[in-house]
């Protein structure tokens, strides 16, 4: 290791080794400690001896080039295969400007923006953000981050289950919502005693009929997507609303904003809450990680979860940004909060907006024409191949759209693996598939494992 | 010291001076679909945003950062926020092409990915004293949730949880874990304070019984003071059927010192974003992963990471789950970053944290002339700002190029100026620090009024943008008109 060197004799400081982020020479700590008063670091530590742990971690330190080089093969494990794989998180290609913005440290090192005067360069980026967002949506009010669209979707019952008027139990959701998605909801109601079930669909869009009979007045709140996880756009949400609010429950629409500059606006259609993942702009495949996009209309303004940032007026009258409605939130409310949420997904959310803005309304609306041209080109050219039947779902599609095999979906899925191809194995013989710009060049070589596989 | 922040201000067309406008007051666009392949009804009539060029993104985006001060400007002192130095490296990881996979890989395509989670559980658990760690909260916050999730679970397998209601949370505690117990569906006991700043036994053996689900703790806490009855503590709660949570927030003092599993604690959380150095990026991503002891093991989120026989890695479902906390894996980018950041360390540059935080936050007590009513401290102090308002003292030292504590909190210190300088400070850097509180005091309350002035943005009403939310351009737009 580098670094500065610390003399085994110096009292003072006597470890082998010391962090190469802290800065201080052997020197400067006897400074420190004389002005302190103390003979040294250890005597600063108030630890009773029963409780010291007096042994040494079981990780070694390692240079940077070393930690680098590790981690680079240890990625290198993760096998080099075609993704062709969607349901709830997707990958658009980032332009490069994103990167080099939002990596300027001045966003990166920074943190919540409790000193306004001294933050307004975030606050004006998160501001625009949830400007987007409510431009996208059609709704009033957007936060500027939950965690994920999952841990949105919790906070969007807690928060229909607040605003009723009256009590209720009940969160209905699509049978086709992700499983995952659906027990980080169920784990979010159980606290409130929420119980969440779930409502049948038809041919790939809700069933307003069946809707229509599970739905009371203990119905807190009705949750549709569009695009669904099995990516077929909902036609029925104007229904699917009035039933909503026929029952006085509030619906919560789950979409993205790639889909949103496409779509009829949520709040054309009814929508009292809009919950998603805004991160398909901003980062590209990480693993799952996500921003959670929350709008509402704005009589749920006063409940909402999370941070919002509004403007006001510096003391000469300028206009000027600040985090604002703070007593709905922990730091301040503490069990009586909206949530419990703190640290969010800011940056990401800058991300975001930085990629909505490169983009601009034309480039995200080409964008989004694309994810249903894409999807419906690969579907009719996969629905050539023999033993395939795709769209499983007669519906318009946005991204992605299953496919039906006649052999078992799980051989299917696995030989498409040893071709370099994966995709989403979503029933017994029922596959999924998901297209943008990233992998549609790949697109032939898919359809010919397919043939490969099926024919 | 002289400070200026960067500031560009011109005037709008309504001739009204603004800082960098908005992106809606530049270019903007509004698109129409007509031929697109979908039924009229399906699609939005149209859609207006910004407009800009990439050059232009480019500058807007590079003075709304100038307008906006960060770690490595300087000194960021916020208690309980560890705003430390964050190393570059760790980007360029996070940054590797071969991690960026999507999370409904199979496990075999995806073993990098899943070898480095299971890394992680096994430093986080190494680190805390723990049996193992879930890495799936995304921040401190979802973590005491996800970990009080895991206590209800314990207690219903117990038959237990009708009548364990309560958790007990200290009055100087951080605001989420009220919050987070309320969430969990639990009613809170909160606990006030001794005459030194510590959880009080007594109080605590009074407070705690059949109805106890857990106690949540921070410690050192929020002062700075170990709870040096903790072995004691545990002992009481574990006798009265209830379990032990250690809030991550301060970890950061006690790296290598005292692991909170050796201390009695069942579940905790590590608050990665600051003891690990992944930055925090204007508020966020975090990552909140909870250890737990073997008892435990069984109730963590859908999916764990183990190592099977054959040396590959599998996610799992353990045995009695709650499930999940995050609809996929947690914030991924931000557990690399803190993997990253661990193996470069080890043991010894873990034990230098704490060693170098603790050395640097009572060097810098040592240098202000502010009373600091709670002691022994170790990573962070609380001063008061005495007869002057806290919030006030903090736009003071605005204007001295430093940020400010966090004010006004723990409320056991009047007008309390909540201080956590962190190992990354240099001598030189407290210094720095140290005379803009010193600075700041010699203020007059006129002074202090009138600043802070050498900021983007002047004193900012924040009365006025609370009773009058503009909360997107769309109102400031309205607003205008």
């Amino acid at each position: 290791m580098q670094r500065i060197q610390h003399d085994g004799t110096d009292p003072s400081h006597e470890l082998d080794e010391s962090s190469p982020f802290a800065p201080q020479t052997p020197q400067e700590v006897d400074a420190m400690l004389s002005a302190i008063g103390a003979d040294s670091v250890e005597e600063l530590f108030d630890v009773p001896e029963a409780v010291a742990f007096d042994g040494d971690f079981d990780i070694e330190a390692k240079s940077e080039y070393e930690v680098v080089s590790e981690i680079e093969e240890l990625l290198g494990q993760n096998a080099d295969r075609t993704e062709f794989l969607g349901r709830g998180h997707y990958d658009h290609y980032v332009p490069s400007v994103v990167d080099y913005l939002s990596l300027r440290s001045e966003f990166l090192t920074s943190y919540t923006q409790y000193q306004p005067e001294t933050s307004q360069g975030f606050l004006q980026a998160l501001f625009e953000f949830q400007s987007m967002i409510v431009e996208l949506t059609g709704l009033d009010v957007a936060n500027c981050s939950m965690y994920d669209a999952a841990t949105a979707l919790g906070e969007a019952a807690l928060l229909a289950a607040r605003v009723r008027e009256t009590d209720g139990s009940r969160v209905l959701v699509p049978e086709t919502i992700r499983s995952e998605r659906r027990s980080v909801l169920e784990n979010y109601a159980d606290g409130a005693e929420l119980t969440v079930e779930t409502y049948p669909l038809t041919d790939g869009n809700t069933d307003t009929d069946a809707l229509a009979e599970v739905i009371d007045e203990d119905v807190v709140m009705v949750y549709a997507e569009s695009p669904t996880a099995r990516g077929a756009i909902e036609e029925r949400l104007s229904a699917v609303a009035t039933l909503a609010d026929d029952h006085e429950a509030a619906f919560c629409l789950g979409s993205d904003p790639v889909a949103l500059a496409l779509l009829k606006e949520p709040a054309a259609v009814g929508a009292d809450i809009v919950i998603g993942d805004a991160s398909v702009l901003g980062l590209s495949a990480s693993h799952g990680m996500g921003l959670g996009l929350f709008a509402v209309k704005d009589g749920y303004l006063r409940q909402v979860p999370g941070r919002l940032v509004g403007t006001s007026e510096t003391a000469e009258g300028r206009r000027a940004y600040t985090l604002t409605l703070q007593t709905r939130e922990q730091h301040i409310r503490k069990e009586r909060a909206t949530s419990n949420i703190c640290t969010n997904q800011a940056w990401v959310a800058l991300r975001t907006a930085i990629h909505i803005a490169t983009l601009g309304a034309s480039g995200l609306a080409a964008l989004a024409e694309d994810c249903v041209a894409t999807a419906s080109e690969a579907a009719a050219r996969l629905d050539a191949v023999e033993g395939v039947t795709a769209p499983v779902d007669d519906r318009h599609h946005f991204r992605e759209f299953v496919a039906r095999t006649e052999r078992p979906a799980a051989e299917v899925a696995s030989e498409l693996a040893d071709r370099g191809f994966l995709v989403h194995e979503v029933g017994e013989f029922e596959i999924q598939i998901c297209v943008t710009e990233t992998n549609s060049n790949e697109v032939d070589g898919l359809v010919a494992a397919a043939q490969e596989v099926l024919e | 010291m002289n400070y200026q922040q960067a500031t560009w201000t011109r005037e709008t067309d309504s001739g009204e001076p603004v800082n960098e406008p908005l992106l809606s007051e530049k270019r903007t666009q509004t698109v129409t679909y007509d031929d697109v392949d979908l039924p009229e009804e399906l699609v939005r009539d149209e859609l207006t945003l910004p407009e800009p060029a990439e050059p232009e993104v480019a500058s807007h985006y590079t003075r709304l950062s100038q307008m906006n001060y960060s770690v490595e400007h300087g000194p960021y002192p916020l208690g309980s926020c560890t705003m430390k130095y964050n190393p570059k490296f760790i980007e360029d990881v996070a940054a590797l092409e071969d991690g960026a996979i999507h999370p409904d890989r199979p496990d075999e395509y995806a073993q990098g990915t899943l070898g480095i989670l299971h890394g992680l559980q096994e430093y986080l658990a190494e680190i805390g004293g723990m049996e193992t760690a879930t890495l799936q909260p995304p921040a401190g916050a979802a973590g005491e949730f996800t970990g009080l999730l895991v206590a209800r679970a314990y207690h219903r397998s117990n038959d237990e949880d009708d009548e364990r209601r309560e958790v007990i949370v200290p009055a100087s505690a951080h605001g989420t874990n009220f919050a987070s117990a309320a969430m969990a569906g639990y009613d809170v006991v909160e606990l006030p304070s001794d005459e030194d700043g510590r959880v009080p036994v007594d109080a605590l053996e009074e407070a705690v019984g059949d109805s106890t689900a857990a106690l949540m703790l921070t410690n050192p806490n929020t002062l700075g003071l170990f709870e040096r009855d903790i072995a004691d503590i545990a002992d009481i709660v574990h006798d009265a059927g209830g379990l032990l949570y250690y809030d991550g927030a301060n970890l950061n003092a006690l790296l290598g010192r005292a692991r909170p599993g050796d201390m009695g604690f069942d579940i905790m959380h590590y608050n990665v974003h600051k003891t690990f150095a992944s930055p925090h990026g204007g508020g966020g991503p975090g990552a909140g992963p909870i250890g737990v002891v073997d008892e435990l093991t069984e109730f963590l989120p859908d999916p764990h990471v183990r190592e099977t026989e054959d040396g590959s890695f599998q996610f799992y479902e353990p045995a009695e789950s709650i499930g999940k906390v995050h609809g996929f894996y947690g914030n991924w980018l931000v557990l690399l970053k803190t993997y990253a950041y661990i193996s470069r360390l080890g043991d010894g540059g873990l034990k230098d944290t704490s060693a170098m935080a603790v050395l640097n936050a009572n060097y810098l007590a040592s240098q202000i002339d502010l009373d600091i009513p709670y002691g022994p401290f170790h990573h962070e102090f609380v001063a008061s700002a005495g007869d002057v308002d806290a919030a006030e003292f903090a736009k003071g030292m605005l204007d001295e190029g430093v940020h400010p504590p966090t004010t006004k909190w723990p409320e056991i210190v009047d007008e309390a100026l909540m201080t956590e300088p962190t190992e990354a400070l240099s001598k030189d850097q407290i210094d720095v620090l140290a005379a803009a509180f010193t600075a700041t005091n010699q203020k007059t309350s006129d002074e202090l009024a009138d600043a802070p002035t050498k900021t983007a943005a002047a004193r900012i009403d924040q009365t006025s943008a609370a009773r009058n939310p503009r909360l997107s351009w769309q109102d400031v737009e309205g607003t205008d008109e």
